[in-house]
């Protein structure tokens, strides 16, 4: 227990913190929008699997037990991953007091550069978005358990259409520095960055961002098409 | 070959430091970088000036001594120490900036120069190996695999110049401290102190003040001796092993 309770304390524990605890909300993104994708199938299909995690051994932990569950384990990781980038942010800001007069880049991209204004993005997005979709709070005309109508009375409105594209992208940009850099963090070598293992890993990170995208964009054209 | 250059100069620990632009004329481009403000200080000195101060010594690659940041990059980009960079690397009339390695555990001590002893410090929390030294022991005592004797090579190769942390968005000498962890972990001389070894060496890179670790992979792009990222990922590795056997910076 001491040896865990030190290891926090290092840079590099409170680095793998990070990694597991965002590897945990990479998983939770990818079922998520594996869900989203039965959108495609028609209203019966989506509004059913919104049931179907809601009833998913409801004989064990009753209804919504399961998604309960993996709500407290989300918001444990995602209050674990903030606290840890705010806490690593501070000492990267302290351990050079002096700036240098100019700064090129050789090998840190753009989605490495943006992560942590990215992550504050994804923060308010995510409020928005619980908001919207999840209690209704912020969505007029909301319908506990329809999905599918949610999801056009939502996405009917054009601006809000682009929010949600934008902030996918503004998520492609995070994963695709935040999934392999999870692996290196965790010790498993991912560089050099031509490697198949990073390529991969920023492949899921194009990937879902785009999947969960297909939804408000389908709903866009559906409108401009008056189908 | 004709620069201008734009140099930091400050003249000691606790003053202020400022940029100075100096015009340098009639450069030839076989000059090495170092030659070339040899040049330069010259002409300071003989105006009764303060030469510009930086550190050198070997001038041949290996002493890891040397090291300006040249415009934004430390060691220049070519993946060479200062003293290897040419003046065939710029352009004619290229305007260059010269600014201290910056990071909080290197003070500026003088114009260009800062105190790298923190990468010494790390160095003596357990980047050795401890031995009774009684007579010289016998060649192949102790046998080391092909595969481990070139891996640890790799990363035995560091000369500690510091740009990994220079160059690194938070400061870090991760890189460094990953390079000396790694190549002793492969070693079965280094062995028996190997989790005290990763424990002692980050605790006391922490406590220097360097930064946390990004993976952005500026420092390895630097670095004179290309030390990979493996290194990073090797003590990020090293680390999480030593914590789940109990070993904390109490024990090390």
């Amino acid at each position: 227990m001491v040896g865990v309770l030190s290891f926090y304390r290092t840079t590099i524990g409170k680095k793998v913190i990070m990694a597991i605890t965002g590897g945990i909300w990479v998983l939770y993104v990818m079922l998520h929008m594996f869900g989203n994708l039965k959108f495609f199938q028609g209203a019966e299909a989506i509004d059913g699997w919104a049931h179907f995690l809601r009833t998913f051994g409801q004989e064990v932990v009753g209804y919504e037990g399961v998604l309960w569950l993996v709500r407290i384990v989300l918001v444990v990781s995602l209050v674990l991953h903030v606290w840890m980038a705010w806490q690593l942010s501070r000492l990267s800001w302290a351990s050079r007091p002096v700036k240098y007069s100019r700064r090129r880049w050789l090998a840190a991209d753009f989605s490495g550069r943006t992560m942590r204004w990215g992550g504050v993005f994804i923060a308010v997005f995510l409020v928005i978005h619980i908001g919207q979709l999840t209690t209704g709070a912020l969505l007029n005309g909301f319908q506990e358990g329809e999905v599918y109508r949610n999801l056009i009375l939502l996405f009917s409105n054009n601006l809000i259409a682009a929010f949600y594209i934008l902030m996918m992208i503004v998520l492609a940009l995070h994963l695709n520095h935040g999934i392999w850099s999870l692996f290196h963090s965790l010790g498993w070598n991912t560089y050099p960055s031509k490697s198949l293992k990073h390529r991969l890993c920023q492949l899921v990170a194009i990937a879902v961002p785009l999947g969960f995208a297909l939804v408000p964009i389908s709903i866009v054209l559906m409108g401009v098409m008056n189908v | 070959m004709n620069l201008t250059l734009n140099v930091w100069r400050q003249p000691n620990a606790n003053a202020p430091g400022r940029f100075v632009t100096y015009p340098v004329n009639d450069i030839s481009p076989d000059m090495s970088f170092l030659e070339m403000l040899d040049i330069v200080n010259e002409g300071i000195v003989h105006q009764g000036e303060d030469p510009i101060a930086f550190d050198s010594d070997c001038r041949e690659g290996i002493c890891g001594i040397c090291g300006i940041v040249i415009n934004g990059i430390p060691h220049g980009g070519k993946a060479s120490t200062t003293c290897q960079l040419y003046m065939r690397h710029f352009r004619e009339g290229e305007t260059l900036t010269l600014e201290p390695f910056r990071a909080r555990p290197f003070p500026v001590l003088k114009d260009l120069i800062v105190d790298r002893t923190a990468l010494d410090r790390i160095m003596s929390a357990g980047g050795f190996i401890s031995a009774s030294v009684g007579s010289a022991p016998d060649g192949n005592d102790m046998l080391v695999p092909k595969n481990n004797a070139e891996a640890a090579m790799n990363y035995a190769v560091c000369i500690g110049c510091g740009a990994c942390a220079a160059a690194c968005p938070n400061g870090s000498a991760m890189l460094f401290t990953g390079a000396k962890v790694a190549h002793m972990a492969e070693l079965p001389q280094g062995q028996p102190e190997r989790y005290q070894r990763v424990v002692a060496m980050l605790s006391e890179h922490d406590e220097l003040g360097f930064g946390s670790c990004t993976n952005h992979g500026e420092c390895s792009a630097v670095c004179p001796a290309h030390i990979p990222m493996s290194a990073i990922a090797r003590i990020n590795r090293e680390l999480t092993q030593a914590a789940l056997r109990g070993y904390s910076s109490a024990t090390a």
